[in-house]
């Protein structure tokens, strides 16, 4: 047997691995933004579980004005737009009102849950979904230069062109955000500013800054990303939107932000690590270890129950921002 | 010498003057008759409250002026204004002669002045650098800013022995360093007056010696300082003027070496007050509490007491001295039946259990045990909850107080105006929820609880925190009282002044070991530092075991 057979054999055994890898990443792309999302908020110290909510509202919105319009450019706008009012709805509630942060979230995913389903079935009539997006209402895969070319060079050549190539432009936009999130929040006067609302708005306060515009433009920050991870799941996973599309992701991206304890690079691994379990569920439906068949729908749920386990066992100490939750009431 | 500031604002900094160092000193200020801060008519109402009225003062630059007053005073409000907090309601600010509006904290650092709170406002998981250049950063990017800040950092810790290594973090800091940060950070604004609010309450003696050496040296260079503390001692020790606040009103401004604490302590509550707690020799009974190798490990798994011996005696005060977090408070939380520990507890010869059934607040007021905890507003009251209710707890279930399942609240409110009035309680009401009584009158309340229960041993914990100086002194009786009545206390009290003047024998508690015991009548306050710094020397322990 000679090299070449080998590298064959290698071929062959890597395809299903590439294969899962590459659903891996597209599965990653909504967490990882999801959480740099959550990243920025948190860091400044307004605890956000409405990202859930946002990024379906994200989704609905990108989707229907992607099918009306034919544009999908336009709809990421209006994902984002969507995004970013439940966001300032959000700072609202928690920064001018100084109200409860986890309330003021719970009511946004189910103001979310609710209208999307509604406004849809007002005005496309097919049961709360929007019609499915065509050529130019979708984020088309993207080829890496010299894709094809490379595809038969063995090893890297799949590497190349099937797992690091034919992603649509927001996963590539995702992976570049977390370099850029770690620059901007530990190499810049901005991010330094924003921690430091975080940890002690008092300190940012007394330096003669103001603590409700940073904490906005936080969490602007966390709608945009938002926008952009609900766009992505209805015009570039999937062609359009349907009820209930984000399926927990808004939360996993908080279980995620948890395991990264709050950190742009650790988020990364993180995510990839929940998306490589979601992407293992969706591929091995029906697994028949020793006799015994595992269904379907222990698999669906394994995802979710690993970020129990996680959670409760894996994290350690955890410490979030020490004045997260807290709206900052300047003391007498 | 000139430097620029971080906003870019050409300053020249005060030529080494190292002539005598007292007022007048401002060298390189040029004119001194003018003052460095003037306030004029300053008034400032929260709703029906006046914190601040018609107050005006001038401070000199170049010197050290203190103001005094109880809690209330209206000491921290005029400050707050000076920062930008607050905005006043009538009155203006003079700084150098010129008339200038504080709306925020931004236009007092561009007038020149820095504030060092009382609670420090530093992001502890930052390094000192960080927090230094927090809001004065000299461009978006933190490479540049970081470079200019460390130059400039290690020049002002030459000049006013404020040594800080930059890049360890706050969280790693002791109190004493982290102060030295807010100073650092008030001068790299180039802050020209500092105020300082209540600087010495989180430190041990020997810190709050070093930072007045510290302050001497800013005087020195010509920089003005308003120093805000209610200790006597601190204002006589390094201030030049001091002003006395009462109600919301600047009584008095006089220059220090014209008055005596007598007279300021006068000022302060508007009648003679005694400073010194008058009080005969203790005679000492038999042992009432006995204490062999008490540890304590807290839910974290830290050992916050490490083998505590020690002995009360009936008709004897304990007092037990230490910086805050040295394991005073779990030492009072164990032996008041709140926290659980190992060891060996005697009371009157009985044993008491450390933990499991009997470990618990009833069964130790069973045992004679009566606790004023340290804090009160969280362990020794239900702030929302009326006085009178606050005045039964832990003895409601006194059969003069109801039936076991009823209670008879009439006679609970009898009892506590009865208490009212012999512990002098304003406002006379049981009605009235505990919030709204002043520091002093809360913990009048508790004292008043449980005092009158007659217990053997009380625990008392920060007896005096945040009480002003009128009740200060009654509470100091009612403590000595108990003692001559033949009752064993254990006083708890980061105030050294406190545990000096009260105490019949001193412990002092350091890392949760009792580090010697003491004679208040031949110790000394330097002895007393080192010992809480944890400095062990080979001095006999007087009395130990009693």
């Amino acid at each position: 047997m000679g090299p070449a057979d080998i590298l064959t054999i290698l071929d062959n055994g890597i395809e299903p691995l590439v294969e899962l890898l590459a659903s891996t990443i597209r599965l990653a792309t909504p967490l990882l933004l999801a959480c740099l999302a959550g990243l920025f908020s948190e860091r400044a110290g307004i605890f956000d579980i409405g990202l859930e909510g946002k990024m379906l509202a994200a989704a609905f919105f990108s989707a229907a004005v992607a099918a009306m319009t034919g544009s999908v450019w336009l709809g990421l706008l209006a994902g984002i737009a969507a995004s970013l009012v439940l966001s300032g709805i959000h700072g609202l509630a928690s920064i001018t009102f100084r109200g409860n942060q986890l309330i003021s979230g719970v009511a946004i995913n189910f103001l979310a849950a609710g209208m999307t389903v509604l406004v849809a079935q007002d005005w496309f009539k097919q049961g709360g979904r929007t019609p499915s997006l065509i050529a130019g209402g979708r984020f088309e895969a993207i080829d890496l230069p010299f894709a094809t070319e490379l595809r038969d060079v063995p090893l890297l050549g799949p590497l190349y062109s099937e797992l690091l190539s034919g992603h649509t432009i927001l996963v590539y936009l995702a992976f570049l955000a977390v370099p850029l999130s770690w620059f901007v929040l530990f190499r810049t006067r901005f991010g330094l500013r924003l921690r430091a609302v975080g940890e002690n708005p008092a300190a940012v306060d007394t330096a003669g800054i103001s603590v409700v515009r940073l904490r906005y433009a936080a969490v602007a920050i966390c709608g945009v990303l938002c926008g952009i991870a609900g766009a992505y799941l209805a015009t570039a996973l999937q062609a359009g939107f349907v009820k209930d599309m984000t399926a927990g992701r808004g939360f996993i991206a908080l279980a995620a932000l948890i395991f990264a304890k709050w950190r742009p690079w650790h988020a990364l691994w993180a995510c990839l690590l929940f998306g490589l379990l979601q992407a293992a569920a969706l591929r091995y439906q029906n697994i028949d270890v020793v006799g015994i068949l595992i269904p379907v729908q222990l698999m669906d749920a394994l995802p979710y129950v690993l970020t129990v386990v996680i959670l409760a066992g894996f994290v350690g100490r955890a410490i979030p921002p020490r004045a997260g939750g807290e709206p900052y009431v300047k003391e007498r | 010498m000139t430097r620029n500031d971080p906003t870019g604002r050409p300053v020249t900094a005060a030529p080494d003057t190292s002539g005598p160092a007292h007022a007048g000193a401002g060298g390189g200020v040029g004119h001194d008759s003018v003052p460095a801060i003037e306030l004029r008519g300053i008034s400032k109402a929260f709703g029906p409250v006046q914190a601040n009225r018609d107050i005006s003062l001038k401070v000199m630059p170049g010197t050290i002026h203190g103001i005094i007053g109880e809690n209330g005073a209206g000491k921290s409000t005029l400050m707050s204004i000076l920062y930008g907090f607050y905005k006043a309601d009538a009155g203006e600010i003079l700084i150098r002669g010129k008339r200038v509006e504080i709306p925020d904290s931004q236009a007092a650092i561009a007038a020149g002045i820095g504030m060092v709170f009382q609670h420090f406002k530093l992001v502890q998981n930052f390094t000192v650098l960080e927090n230094v250049i927090l809001g004065v950063e000299s461009g978006r990017l933190l490479k540049p800013s970081k470079a200019k800040a460390r130059g400039l950092l290690k020049q002002l810790a030459e000049e006013y022995e404020l040594h800080v290594d930059p890049d360890t973090l706050i969280e790693e800091l002791n109190v004493g360093h982290q102060q030295r940060v807010e100073i650092l950070k008030a001068l790299y604004r180039e802050a020209d007056i500092l105020i300082l609010d209540e600087p010495t309450g989180v430190l041990t003696p020997p810190e709050a010696d070093h930072l007045f050496r510290i302050l001497e040296g800013l005087r020195r260079e010509g920089k003005t300082i308003i120093l805000i503390t209610h200790k006597l001692r601190e204002i006589m020790e390094i201030t030049d003027t001091v002003s006395v606040m009462r109600r919301g009103e600047m009584t008095a401004t006089l220059p220090t070496a014209d008055t005596s604490p007598e007279e300021l302590a006068e000022l302060m509550v508007g009648r003679k007050v005694l400073l010194r707690v008058d009080k005969h020799p203790a005679r000492p009974g038999p042992v009432v509490l006995s204490v062999e190798g008490l540890r304590v490990t807290d839910d974290k798994g830290v050992e916050r007491l490490r083998g505590i011996d020690l002995d009360i005696r009936a008709g004897e005060i304990l007092g037990i001295a230490g910086v805050a977090g040295n394991g005073q408070s779990e030492l009072l939380r164990v032996l008041g039946g709140i926290a659980k520990g190992r060891g060996r507890v005697t009371m009157n010869g009985t044993p008491l259990p450390l933990e499991g059934a009997g470990a618990d607040g009833r069964s130790r007021r069973a045992a004679g045990i009566a606790h004023v905890p340290e804090d009160r507003q969280h362990e020794g009251l239900i702030m929302d909850f009326s006085a009178w209710e606050n005045a039964a707890f832990g003895y409601h279930d006194d059969p003069r107080f109801g039936s076991g399942t009823l209670m008879d609240n009439r006679a609970i409110q009898d009892d506590t105006r009865a208490k009212i009035e012999r512990f002098d309680i304003r406002p006379a009401d049981p009605m009235l929820s505990a919030r709204n009584f002043s520091g002093g009158n809360q913990q009048k309340i508790v004292l008043a609880r449980e005092i009158e229960r007659n217990p053997d041993l009380l625990l008392i914990g920060q007896p005096t925190r945040g009480v002003d100086i009128g009740a200060i002194e009654f509470i100091h009786q009612q403590i000595v009282r108990l003692r001559d009545a033949g009752k064993a206390i254990l006083l708890v009290s980061v105030e050294l002044d406190e545990i000096m003047g009260l105490s019949d024998r001193i412990a002092v508690m350091f890392d949760g070991r009792i580090m010697g015991f003491r004679d208040p009548r031949i110790t000394d306050e330097k002895e007393l530092g080192l010992l809480m710094a944890g400095i062990a020397d080979p001095a006999p322990a007087t009395g130990g075991e009693g």
